[in-house]
């Protein structure tokens, strides 16, 4: 992790956040995991940096971390978050809150479920300019329909009166999303925000999202499961496994020339790569369960290349090449794997 | 919303046929006005007669029809003991009942929301203990005992408040309001606290932290709100136990109320009285329901949606 975040303050030339070595406890009657473990990495103005691994690996908790979202059983340990200048987890609650929306903003996985369902639409979309700009109600409400018509809803002066259930489940993830960028955030964190749609529904969100980066200028922070969602959105990809980054880079880089035997599992498990008829490869075996992450690698139960090494050792993130990243003590010899 | 309460009006009226039958029909259970009315040596002639003025001679279902077709009119008949229409008392006592039951429900409403949202911030916290050690408290003491006991302390040995009665004023109004008060107040805060915690831990809340509203915000406006239908349907259960609950704490309190009148129409085998009063107080509790069904409505859009349609 030391290699790839040296700056702290995030003031460099294009940076959005900076997140260093970000480790999230979460306590539980089982007794206490490290759902995060020292996450690192940079996410740039006017580009997306994709979190991408399976359900469990820490990324929602990392972004919800880093938006200061934890459920109360969850704890930030160690690390820093920088963004633009300051170091988000030191912050007091109340000057945090004062960034929510201006500077750093969500937009979250089920729509349905995220908007209040008791409160129109418009009361909602308009809460950001209430609460961080103090406009009147009425001057509030127009913002919100000048918003709705920016992310493409149809006829927003009359549907600002609707309520939640009343939308489909595009134009909810689209209220979601006008939501999120309101107050033209420096970043906007994604949290697999197309999973609950159609495939149609799913292209649309993403132009939608990838059209508003670069009208804001906004690092966009993609969290998904997806490999083709990552293969078309974004500009870097971190990939993650078991609580930690365990490879990072460009996204046609890591794609083209994997360099962790993870991701190098995930690349070859995608359907697109397989012959019609031959049997669909899948990484054998489960991630480990948190409370018992074996000591070296995580993954050294299921890689193919494990040796005495890996199951001794943890490898750390090191750089491979400008901009690239991999944790296997393996990684050249992953490449001609 | 009309056809919503025509039909809520409607599908009201025969269960409330149902109640002024049964009463009816139990009022006479507990025996003959007659003997109640006339002296122990009345001869059996006077008996008679006293049957036949207040139409008790008649068979059952005259009597019924009777009362029925009086009830269509609005008359509901007098009383035997005063002479009095049977429906002025009824409706000269109820204001008290009404005014002791909104005062308690209000007050028991408030402090659940202050309580339980408290005890949902801080599950096992210093309100959450309070909270359930209430709630524990309002479940198993029965009110009669907590009347009696209240009476014991605070009017007899402390002298600060009177034992029963109207005269002393707003004192007056302290015993049965906190008698009244544990039972809804207890099991209304552990209702508001389970869906505070529901409603906090909802991605909504999620959200509206996400846009930088503070805490009071989120609990007064995205959590509270969503926690509101549940805290409805009981506290009109409640308000309907208050109501009937009457019954008890007036006789006690000597509250001139509904159900001091509905105990003595029984002790006097006052039947039209009884009737009147029950009638009203079925009544109430049906608007109360409709109420609860329209407070629905105004709180949650999906709601109003199937009301409406």
């Amino acid at each position: 992790m030391t290699t790839i975040s040296s700056a702290g303050g995030g003031q460099m030339d294009g940076i959005g956040l900076d997140v260093d070595g970000l480790s999230v406890d979460v306590h539980t009657p089982q007794g206490t995991a490290r759902a995060v473990d020292g996450v690192s990495f940079r996410a740039f103005r006017g580009q997306t940096l994709a979190l991408l691994g399976e359900s469990g690996c820490g990324k929602s908790m990392t972004a919800h971390a880093i938006a200061g979202l934890l459920e109360p059983t969850a704890e930030v340990v160690a690390g820093t978050v920088h963004l633009n200048g300051a170091d988000l987890l030191s912050l007091s609650r109340k000057k945090r809150r004062k960034l929510a929306g201006p500077m750093l903003s969500i937009v979250f996985q089920d729509a349905l479920t995220a908007l209040n369902p008791v409160y129109k639409v418009g009361t909602q979309l308009a809460e950001p300019f209430r609460i961080h700009q103090g406009l009147s109600a009425k001057e509030a409400k127009e913002k919100a329909i000048e918003l709705m018509a920016h992310v493409g809803i149809p006829e927003p002066a009359s549907r600002i009166d609707f309520y939640p259930h009343q939308f489909s489940g595009g134009m909810r993830q689209r209220l979601l999303i006008a939501m999120a960028v309101a107050l033209s955030p420096k970043v906007l964190i994604a949290d697999e925000p197309t999973t609950a749609l159609d495939v149609t529904v799913q292209a649309q969100i993403l132009a939608l999202l990838a059209k508003l980066r670069e009208e804001h200028e906004m690092a966009v922070i993609l969290i998904t499961h997806d490999l083709a969602v990552v293969a078309e959105q974004a500009d870097r990809v971190a990939v993650m496994y078991a609580g930690r980054v365990v490879e990072e880079g460009p996204v046609e880089e890591v794609f083209e020339h994997p360099r962790h035997p993870y991701t190098q599992g995930l690349l070859a498990a995608v359907p697109v790569n397989a012959e019609r008829g031959a049997d669909l490869s899948s990484i054998p075996g489960a991630p480990p369960d948190l409370f018992s992450i074996p000591s070296g690698c995580a993954y050294q139960a299921r890689c193919p290349l494990v040796q005495d090494i890996c199951r001794a050792q943890r490898p750390r993130l090191e750089a491979l090449s400008e901009g690239r990243a991999a944790a296997c003590h393996f990684a050249q010899e992953a490449q001609d794997a | 919303m009309l056809t919503f309460l025509r039909q809520r009006v409607l599908s009201s009226a025969v269960p409330l046929v149902v109640v002024v039958l049964g009463v009816f029909l139990m009022a006479r259970l507990t025996g003959n006005p007659a003997s109640l009315y006339l002296p122990e040596n009345a001869t059996q002639q006077m008996r008679d007669e006293f049957s036949r003025a207040h139409g008790f001679d008649k068979p059952l279902l005259a009597q019924m029809v009777d009362y029925f077709s009086g009830v269509i009119r609005l008359d509901f008949g007098q009383s035997l003991r005063t002479g009095e229409s049977a429906s002025t008392m009824a409706l000269r006592a109820y204001p008290a009942t009404l005014q002791l039951a909104t005062v308690t429900m209000v007050l028991a409403v408030l402090l659940a929301i202050v309580i339980g949202s408290w005890a949902a911030l801080n599950p096992n916290g210093v309100a959450d203990r309070v909270s359930s050690f209430m709630s524990m408290t309002a479940a198993s003491v029965p009110d009669f005992w907590l009347a009696i006991v209240g009476i014991w302390i605070f009017a007899l040995t402390l002298g600060m408040l009177p034992t029963s009665g109207v005269d002393a004023g707003a004192l007056s109004w302290v015993l049965p309001i906190l008698t009244l008060l544990i039972r809804p107040l207890g099991v209304l805060t552990q209702v508001v606290r389970g869906a505070m915690i529901s409603a906090l831990s909802a991605p909504y809340v999620k959200l509206a932290r996400s846009k930088g509203a503070d805490e009071y915000r989120v609990i007064s406006r995205h959590a509270l709100r969503n926690a509101s239908p549940p805290a409805l349907t009981v506290a009109g259960d409640l308000a309907v136990g208050l109501v009937n609950g009457a019954v008890v704490v007036e006789t006690i309190f000597g509250w001139p109320g509904i159900g001091k009148l509905m105990i003595d129409s029984i002790l006097e085998r006052d039947f039209a009285v009884l009737q009147a009063a029950v009638l009203l107080t079925a009544v109430t509790i049906f608007a109360l329901n409709i109420l609860i069904d329209i407070g629905y409505a105004l709180l949650d859009a999906r709601v109003r949606r199937k009301v409406t349609a």
